[in-house]
């Protein structure tokens, strides 16, 4: 078999953890352009959000003053790649005062269900975070 | 198997050991590698945290980190086994993935 | 097995490319095939031609030519993170008008998909990081 036929023949469980504040590091921006052609590789794709990684989806991310240029939107873009999968862990959003409403509302529209837009966030605990990471095939950290 | 985690930082430094331990499941082992030996060490403010985890789960440390850090091998927490990178390799092949804690 | 290397830290500053090349050395001894290694963030600073470390210390950049021509490792610098921070190939330069390429012997830029099919082909994929 071709290369390419291996790559179109299998589809792994691809999972991204985000730890990291965004802007202090490269990591969070990296990292999302990794999960961007995960996609195109029709992979099944998912996102985990925990310890500072919770603040790489905050609203209003305001980045003139820091000379960067700011990546959020691109967040937004995730559900028209179908990545509809993305995990925030609980215990990390409360250590911080934060709320699941300080965050951007990602969300991809259900071709099974006449397009409707639904939700592509799931607020987790460890142990439901530890489930999911445990069923992943390929975990990638930066 | 489950999955073999790696910690390379102190836990000292930042909380990857914290998290990493708070998210094992079950069948699951870590791997102590780089600064994260430190946390294999006796008597550290962590020491309890490991040696609770060591109840439920295999951890090891990588030796040449040791040795490079001139920690004693001989010292580390009662249970935790001190393996070299040939070891390293077989965990990693004989565990259905390796997920690495930066 | 299959084992897929990703190294995300340049060489000297972080421990990563060094555990790695110890890793992949231990993997090869053992009969694995390395796939590829994959250097993406600041970990593209390890394909450098024009490094000069200290004679008495080990050369990261040419430690990992010489694996990789014995072993026949696939080396691979992420296109997108090397143009930040300036790592380019002959026809880079030429392309983008820069007056000198700086890629080291059996390394190559190539885009994320390679890391993606790293992931996709290796039976263990092992991240190597700050």
């Amino acid at each position: 078999m071709s290369d390419e036929a291996n790559n179109e023949a299998k589809v792994k469980k691809f999972m991204y953890v985000n730890r990291k504040s965004p802007y202090g590091t490269i990591y969070a921006l990296e990292s999302l352009e990794v999960v961007l052609i995960t996609a195109a590789f029709d992979q099944d794709v998912s996102l985990a959000f925990l310890d500072d990684g919770v603040y790489q989806l905050t609203k209003n991310q305001k980045t003139e003053g820091i000379g960067m240029k700011n990546f959020s939107p691109t967040f937004a873009a995730l559900g028209d790649y179908d990545i509809k999968k993305i995990y925030i862990e609980k215990d990390s959003l409360d250590e911080r005062g934060l709320d699941i409403s300080d965050l951007q509302e990602l969300v991809y529209e259900d071709e099974d269900n006449d397009y409707e837009e639904k939700s592509s966030i799931h607020l987790v605990s460890k142990e439901e975070l530890s489930k999911i990471m445990d069923e992943q095939d390929v975990t990638l950290s930066f | 198997m489950g999955i073999l985690h790696t910690i390379n930082k102190s836990p000292f430094e930042n909380n990857s050991l914290e998290s990493c331990l708070s998210l094992l499941a079950p069948e699951s082992s870590v791997l102590f590698i780089e600064d994260a030996v430190i946390a294999a060490m006796q008597n550290t403010k962590f020491s309890s945290l490991v040696e609770d985890k060591l109840k439920a789960f295999k951890i090891y440390a990588l030796q040449p980190d040791l040795d490079a850090r001139g920690l004693d091998g001989g010292k580390v927490i009662n249970g935790i086994e001190v393996i070299g990178y040939n070891d390293f390799v077989d965990l990693a092949v004989s565990h259905k993935s390796v997920q690495s804690w930066l | 097995m299959k084992l897929g290397i990703l190294i995300n830290e340049g060489p000297y500053q972080h421990q990563a490319s060094d555990s790695a090349l110890q890793f992949s050395k231990a993997a090869i001894e053992k009969g694995h095939e390395i796939f590829r290694v994959f250097f993406y963030n600041d970990g593209v600073n390890n394909a450098t031609r024009l490094a000069i470390p200290p004679q008495d210390d080990r050369n990261i950049t040419k430690e990992w030519s010489e694996l990789a021509k014995k072993n026949n490792i696939d080396l691979v610098v992420c296109v997108a993170a090397a143009q930040r921070r300036g790592l380019i190939d002959a026809d880079e330069a030429k392309r983008n008008g820069k007056d000198a390429d700086n890629i080291a012997e059996g390394f190559r830029i190539s885009g994320l998909g390679q890391l993606v099919e790293a992931g996709i082909q290796s039976d263990r994929l092992i991240t190597f990081g700050d």
